[in-house]
């Protein structure tokens, strides 16, 4: 991961990447998404599972003052989430319960290229988020479509998920999610390694 | 603010506040790498100005004449070209052939600089004897037949015969097989062409043989189009467990996708003494296809009385090596494969578009340094023209990203000339027009959208293509 140091940015506010053409090059998650896959149906589903809420309290006494802020206004399913896009910043946006990774990359118009190129149907495998290990293996069942699309990823590893897939719950608040890199940040890498030996 | 450090400096973003002229890009070809390319340097500059060409009056090239019909999933991405299509700074121009209309060097006087992603329009051939019989189609050509693609809609395949061979182990390969032995329902709610859907209503095959050089563990094919073939209603998967043997342990430290792609023929194969049971109780699927490796087709085989294929000699190999370097040998045994229908699918390939542009044509690509064409500053490509024609969506995406960084970094280093001359559209009007080519706009294009999607409509499915340019050209207006 390319350091850069992590800024922190509100989404709601000066949208990152957002330029003077709107949302170009983000998905769009419109009326045109063909053929709904068994999607895990997150808002349907996400209320059943949740559970007794048990570690809820928890979570939100160790919330940082900027999610704080914006439970101070907003009701009780909003839950803090930090993407690391592929420059390594650090991208955070506040998101509904219910909402897959992808819906809170395109609904935010986060900075991150190129996510989300299929809108959510399991066919292309741009939305590869990376978990830390604790919080992949609280997460629901991989299916194996899934995995299929996983296996074509860039830069997979073994706490891989597709963000179309992982729905926001309230235990994840807090949660960081990293975007991985692309053959032309590992290109730039390279290339700045080598600057570096000359 | 964020955003402000990473791919593209802060200074290419604010563009427009400072008095430079704006760099004019050209991009040759609209399908995914040409408009992938085309929407990073407009994301990540704020001032540049991008024109897509293309030779058809339609755009998205492969994405609408490549992605199998019934993979509506992966035309989702033409909703975000779409978008940097109506981007005001993004102009799309088609119906112009580049090398013919307009020569990539009038092109490059007119553009500061100019990006070549016009994909692989030729196949490769199997140079077998036999190969232009009747009844032997290059699998590009058939693609192209059941997707619309005006310059194969004359090909009207003969689906008389009960068993095709495909020839190849790809992506490619699978599409065919599915298409041939998916149930006419199924693919009625598609794109797929009226004409074609016609055809395949009244095709005897039920029988599709996919037939390789080399074996289980050098299959091209990724794990989602296996998975489906699997899958699909009314047919059977025929995989000799034999082919499989000691396979389990060979895969033990391969790469997971490898891994699990032969753990699921495995899986399949072992599988298959069921299925017969079932198929003997009376629920027998009609269709079925399999694999068989370690082939390679030695000649196509004629009728006795000439007029058409009627089976593939085969050359057994062997292999020599391991892994994806394996290659196969012929050890001298042939076999005779009994079919009708020949499908060869053994690659695309790019061809050269312009004297003035390098080519490899060994490797059938524009020599590149991450994207860059060697040699000629201000000229770039990205797609299957740089890279060779393989890989899925993410794969061009990437390349295209990484082409356009390259060009952003060629900007931001004063590499390029940017004298205003270089009046961009401005001047490829005039040579267009001296020539009689009549452009076609998006916003044509999208009439043309519509008028497919109304079609369609009637007969339930996302849209009817028209096939043919001139009527494209017609419902426009020109």
């Amino acid at each position: 991961m390319k350091e850069t140091g992590e800024r922190e940015a509100s989404a709601t506010g000066e949208c990152p990447g957002l330029w003077d053409d709107g949302q170009l090059g983000s998905a769009t998650l419109r009326v045109t998404r063909q053929k709904a896959q068994p999607l895990p149906g997150c808002c349907l589903l996400s209320a059943q599972e949740l559970g007794p809420l048990g570690n809820w309290d928890l979570l939100y006494l160790r919330w940082t003052p900027l999610s704080f802020a914006n439970l101070s206004y907003s009701s009780e399913n909003q839950v803090t989430v930090h993407f690391i896009n592929r420059d390594g910043e650090r991208l955070t946006t506040t998101a509904k319960e219910g909402e897959s990774l992808l819906e809170v990359v395109v609904n935010h118009n986060l900075a991150i290229d190129g996510f989300g190129a299929c809108e959510g149907t399991l066919a292309c495998s741009t939305c590869h988020l990376i978990f830390d290990k604790d919080t992949f293996q609280k997460l629901d069942a991989i299916s194996d479509e899934e995995l299929d699309m996983l296996d074509l990823a860039y830069g997979l590893t073994d706490t891989s998920r597709l963000g179309c897939q992982v729905c926001v719950k309230k235990w994840m608040d807090g949660l960081t999610v990293r975007v991985p890199m692309d053959v032309s940040d590992m290109r730039r890498q390279l290339e700045v390694g080598k600057q570096s030996k000359q | 603010m964020a955003g402000a450090g990473g791919r593209a400096p802060l200074g290419l973003r604010r563009w427009l506040s400072s008095a430079a002229p704006a760099p004019r890009v050209c991009v040759v070809g609209s399908g995914p790498a040409g408009f992938y390319t085309a929407q990073h340097i407009l994301k990540h500059h704020g001032g540049a100005l991008v024109d897509i060409y293309e030779k058809l009056p339609v755009p998205f090239g492969l994405v609408r004449f490549g992605v199998a019909p019934d993979h509506p999933e992966v035309k989702n991405v033409t909703n975000t070209f779409t978008q940097t299509a109506r981007s005001g700074r993004c102009g799309f121009y088609g119906n112009v052939t580049v090398g013919r209309d307009v020569t990539v060097p009038e092109l490059q006087r007119a553009y500061h600089a100019v990006v070549l992603s016009y994909g692989a329009e030729d196949n490769r051939v199997l140079g077998i004897p036999g190969e232009n019989l009747p009844g032997v189609y290059s699998a590009r050509a058939f693609v192209g037949w059941y997707n619309g693609l005006p310059e194969n809609q004359d090909l009207k395949p003969d689906l008389s015969c009960e068993t095709a061979l495909i020839l190849g182990h790809g992506n490619v390969a699978l599409d065919i097989a599915r298409i041939l032995l998916s149930p006419l329902q199924l693919l009625r709610k598609t794109d797929i062409t009226d004409s074609s859907l016609a055809a395949l209503a009244c095709s005897k095959v039920k029988r599709v043989w996919l037939v390789g050089r080399r074996g289980p563990l050098q299959v091209a094919f990724t794990i989602k189009e296996l998975r489906e073939m699997i899958n699909l209603p009314g047919a059977r998967a025929v995989l000799d467990p034999a082919d499989f043997t000691g396979l389990e342990s060979a895969v033990k430290d391969a790469s997971r996708p490898r891994k699990r792609l032969t753990e699921l023929m495995i899986k399949t194969a072992l599988e298959k003494p069921v299925e017969m049971q079932a198929a003997a109780a009376g629920a027998a699927a009609p269709r079925e296809w399999g694999l068989k490796f370690q082939r390679s087709p030695q000649e196509v085989l004629p009728s006795a009385d000439g007029r058409r294929a009627r089976g593939v000699r085969m050359a057994l190999t062997r292999l020599e090596g391991l892994g994806d370097s394996a290659k196969a040998i012929p050890t001298g045994d042939v076999e005779e494969l009994e079919c009708g229908l020949v499908l060869s699918s053994i690659g695309y390939r790019s061809l050269p578009l312009d004297p003035a542009v390098p080519f490899d044509s060994q490797r059938g690509v524009i020599p590149n340094s991450s994207g860059r064409v060697e040699g000629v500053p201000g000229l770039y490509c990205s797609g299957w023209v740089k890279r060779g024609p393989t890989g899925v969506i993410i794969t061009t995406m990437n390349d295209s990203f990484d082409t356009a960084q390259s060009l952003l970094e060629d900007l931001q280093g004063g590499v390029l000339d940017l004298s205003p001359s270089r009046e961009g559209f401005g001047l490829v009007e005039s040579i267009l027009h001296s020539r009689g080519v009549r452009p076609v706009s998006f916003s044509d294009w999208e009439k043309i959208d519509a008028a497919e999607v109304a079609r369609g409509k009637a007969a339930g499915k996302p849209r009817e293509k028209i096939v043919d340019p001139a009527e494209m050209l017609r419902i426009i207006g020109h």
